[in-house]
């Protein structure tokens, strides 16, 4: 925990994030509720997810959604780019609106993204623009079956 | 896979949440007012979106680099295909890993079928966690490998929303 880009957090700020990470109450007062939960007054829990959302703690607060059920096409696309070609080619691929996340690996597949599309169909069309955009084969790795999303980490 | 039974309703309600849940007493309310909805209906119809399964988790989302989690290994195994599913479903049992996909393989540059993120404070960490998940689930003879991550470029999320009304909302997606 020795990064300088890493967010001081208290005890409280730790239980706030374990405890909204398993879900958060779909009701009137959820704060209320989730304040009582925890023995804090409400508006100090507000208080506190301001800070961690402006601090950069918490990347989202709300739904995290099923593409494929709300209609869209997701997978996760990766490519072989040359070190002394990255730059060129990672910025024509994030010019992509379709683009939604993209990681450099230490690997032959250096970069690696994920596609989010209004429709299934527009999937292979955008993988297909950005083999045209780049001049590299893009590798189509969508998922067959899920086990585990848990996108959780107990602070 | 289809709408499910989604309606013009749903859909701005997806795209006003966008932004995040408010952080006002009454959250539900204040999106509500923003699309012509009552409190009562937003929190229905967010109630039957979790049933469905449109909506998957609803909560927050920690940014992990912020949090001293600073290193992400994409660890990749080659599993025979019969037992991807066996194995895939332990994987996810481990406390590091938060996400473990079933993906095609691409032969024979790619030969490797199950993928899971694993988190830590620094490579080694990562690498060490890794090593445990072979031993403990005895993959030490499968091909894996693990890819860890230089920089990430783009966190902007998907799009969503009613294009029929022409709304293009940039919605963050995991």
């Amino acid at each position: 925990m020795n990064n300088v880009n890493s967010i001081e957090l208290d005890q409280t700020d730790r239980t706030i994030i374990n405890v909204l990470q398993g879900g958060f109450p779909i009701c009137a007062h959820p704060y209320a509720q989730v304040a009582k939960d925890l023995g804090l007054e409400e508006d100090d829990l507000i208080a506190r997810l301001q800070r961690l959302k402006e601090c950069g703690a918490l990347s989202r607060f709300g739904p995290m959604y099923h593409a494929e059920r709300l209609g869209g096409g997701l997978t996760l696309a990766a490519m072989k780019v040359a070190e002394d070609d990255f730059e060129r080619v990672n910025e024509i691929v994030n010019a992509f609106p379709e683009v939604a996340h993209n990681y450099a690996r230490d690997h032959e597949f250096s970069m690696w993204f994920v596609l989010a599309t209004e429709t299934p169909q527009r999937i292979q069309e955008t993988l297909a623009e950005i083999e045209t955009a780049t001049g590299i084969k893009v590798y189509d790795m969508p998922k067959s079956e899920e086990f585990f999303i848990g996108l959780r980490l107990e602070l | 896979m289809g709408m499910m039974d989604i309606d013009n309703e749903d859909l701005a309600l997806v795209e006003t949440i966008c932004g995040g849940l408010p952080l006002d007493p009454r959250p539900y309310h204040v999106l509500g007012e923003r699309i012509g909805l009552s409190e009562d209906d937003v929190i229905k119809r967010l109630q039957n979106m979790i049933e469905s399964g449109v909506i998957r988790r609803f909560g927050v989302i920690v940014q992990h680099r912020r949090l001293g989690y600073t290193a992400n290994g994409m660890s990749v195994w080659n599993i025979p295909d019969e037992r991807v599913r066996e194995i895939g479903e332990r994987m996810g049992h481990f406390p590091y890993v938060t996400l473990c996909y079933h993906r095609p393989r691409n032969l024979p540059e790619w030969p490797y079928n199950l993928f899971a993120m694993v988190h830590g404070s620094d490579r080694d960490t990562v690498q060490a966690q890794v090593n445990e998940l072979a031993n403990e689930l005895e993959l030490l003879d499968v091909e894996h490998d693990v890819l860890f991550s230089r920089r990430q470029f783009k966190q902007c999320g998907a799009r969503y929303g009613n294009k029929r009304r022409g709304v293009h909302e940039q919605c963050k997606f995991d």
